[in-house]
């Protein structure tokens, strides 16, 4: 697994209080992992800090899974 | 008319988490204040205060992995954790399970605080100057809402009654108990989980009543001394953190499902000073009106009062609370014991208040009188017992609560025993 990927798994873990290995390609933040709207806005700022990256609301919008955030970030990064 | 019982409590207090270990170490002289180990205290002028024991849980430390998980508490300001651990214990002391839609619907929440979320403000305040405004957090407003320690409750459990909040500065934990006891006797409810929490030791909370000159300052070889009611020697109150919760309940309810009955709230009164931000009147009138009105609406006498526990924060205004109590029990005075357990706890704010009714529902239930500390030079213009040093043995069938605020809130409880 990437860099990238292993950084993200490891905010997701701590943010959403999960097991390390539900935490996969297609997990969905809010109907796999338990998060509802308010972490999603709290994981994708955790993203931003961590990557020192900016993603704009729309774009955060489309962040639905792990896979999703890896891919946007590996490709903002 | 509907009567309101309390048939369940829970604390965490500078002495102990856990209503019945705080209590004894109460009873038995010991005082939770000590060094401020929270925050850097070196710029403050105040460098002690009464903090939680925290700990592993053994030995009746708060261990906060206990009432809330490391996810969740993630999203409160300690204030709300504080209120979740005490109202815990106290619907599980209680043995009330909310079940059915019905059962749900009639039980309420109404916990409040004086500050609320004062640290996560500050903190907030810091990181949105240093790195903008897309740092912060969406659950900074959930966490620092003085409501949200009632709506965090009213989520654990289910409770889908009156949701409610007090923010009455020092008076809040008793307007609280006594609002909801209220909302009970009008029917709106037939259980309320109610009471008061607080978290203000942080350095922008220690600094700001610094600057009101309302801290004590001058104990810092000697923090255990410093709490000090009626003492010729005090020199400000020492600022605690932690939370008080009852449950109040309707009378026929409690009998119904065979509750436990500690207390019956018997009266509840209010008033407004109408004079200063921070000091209260000095005649008294204030705490004077307040008590008289919680008599009366108990319908009893001043002179049915065996103890008070005062408001009696280690401050000037010790004095002015003496004078309105003796002017309230006149003859009757020498028959009355009054002690301020903020002598061992310190001064929780908002939580005062219900931590206090507690220690009253505790001094019915045992029929003691826990201890004022410290006082060694007590006023000598008073016939009333103050309890210095040493918890009084006595027959305590009414039981009195002072609470006041800054602004010129009061509030006073009436309890009666229960039936145990």
């Amino acid at each position: 697994m990437s860099d990238i990927a292993d950084r993200v798994k490891k905010i997701v873990v701590e943010h959403l209080g999960v097991e390390e290995d539900k935490v996969n390609e297609n997990a969905s933040f809010i109907d796999d992992l338990g998060a509802d709207s308010l972490d999603t806005v709290e994981l994708v700022m955790a993203f931003e800090e961590e990557f020192g990256i900016e993603i704009p609301d729309d774009a955060a919008e489309t962040i639905q899974t792990f896979g999703d955030a890896v891919k946007f970030i590996s490709e903002a990064a | 008319m509907r009567r309101v019982v309390i048939t369940g409590f829970g604390m965490v207090s500078p002495l102990a988490c856990g209503v019945e270990e705080t209590w004894k170490r109460l009873l038995d002289g010991q005082s939770g204040i000590g060094p401020i180990t929270r925050f850097d205290a070196s710029r403050v002028a105040t460098t002690y205060a009464a903090e939680l024991p925290v700990g592993d849980g053994s030995d009746a430390t708060f261990n906060p992995d206990d009432w809330m998980e490391p996810k969740e508490r993630r999203k409160v300001d300690d204030f709300i954790l504080y209120a979740m651990a005490a109202a815990t214990q106290a619907v599980e002391d209680s043995g009330w399970v909310a079940e059915t839609d019905e059962q749900k619907e009639r039980t309420g929440v109404m916990i409040g605080s004086g500050i609320g979320g004062l640290s996560s403000i500050a903190d907030t305040a810091l990181l949105l100057k240093e790195k903008g405004p897309r740092r912060v957090s969406p659950f900074f407003i959930p966490s620092a809402l003085i409501n949200l320690a009632s709506g965090q409750v009213s989520i654990r459990f289910g409770f889908k009654g009156p949701n409610h909040a007090v923010v009455t500065a020092c008076s809040t934990g008793a307007h609280a108990i006594g609002d909801a006891s209220r909302l009970i006797k009008y029917g709106d409810a037939d259980v309320m989980v109610a009471g008061g929490a607080e978290s203000p030791l942080s350095e922008i909370g220690v600094a700001g009543f610094n600057a009101a000159r309302a801290l004590s300052t001058k104990r810092g070889d000697d923090p255990q001394s410093a709490s000090r009611p009626w003492d010729a020697d005090r020199d400000g109150f020492v600022m605690g953190e932690g939370a008080g919760v009852v449950v109040l309940e309707e009378y026929e309810h409690a009998k119904a499902r065979g509750a436990k009955i500690y207390a019956e709230v018997l009266g509840y009164g209010m008033s407004g000073d109408a004079y200063h931000i921070t000091a209260p009147a000095e005649d008294g009138d204030g705490g004077y009106r307040s008590m008289q009105a919680a008599l009366r609406d108990a319908g009893l006498t001043p002179a049915d009062v065996d103890y008070i526990n005062a408001h009696g924060t280690s401050t000037m205004a010790d004095t002015i609370e003496l004078g309105a109590v003796q002017r309230l029990l006149g003859d009757s005075a020498a028959q009355t014991t009054m002690s301020s357990t903020k002598s061992s706890v310190g001064h929780l704010l908002g939580a005062a208040g219900a931590v206090e009714a507690i220690f009253c529902v505790l001094a019915l239930r045992d029929q003691i009188a826990p201890p004022t500390l410290n006082l060694d030079n007590p006023p000598e213009d008073t016939r009333i017992d103050l309890a210095p040093h040493k918890a009084v043995k006595r027959k305590i069938d009414v039981a009195l609560s002072n609470s006041f605020g800054f602004g010129g809130t009061n509030a006073s409880l009436v309890l009666g025993r229960g039936e145990l």
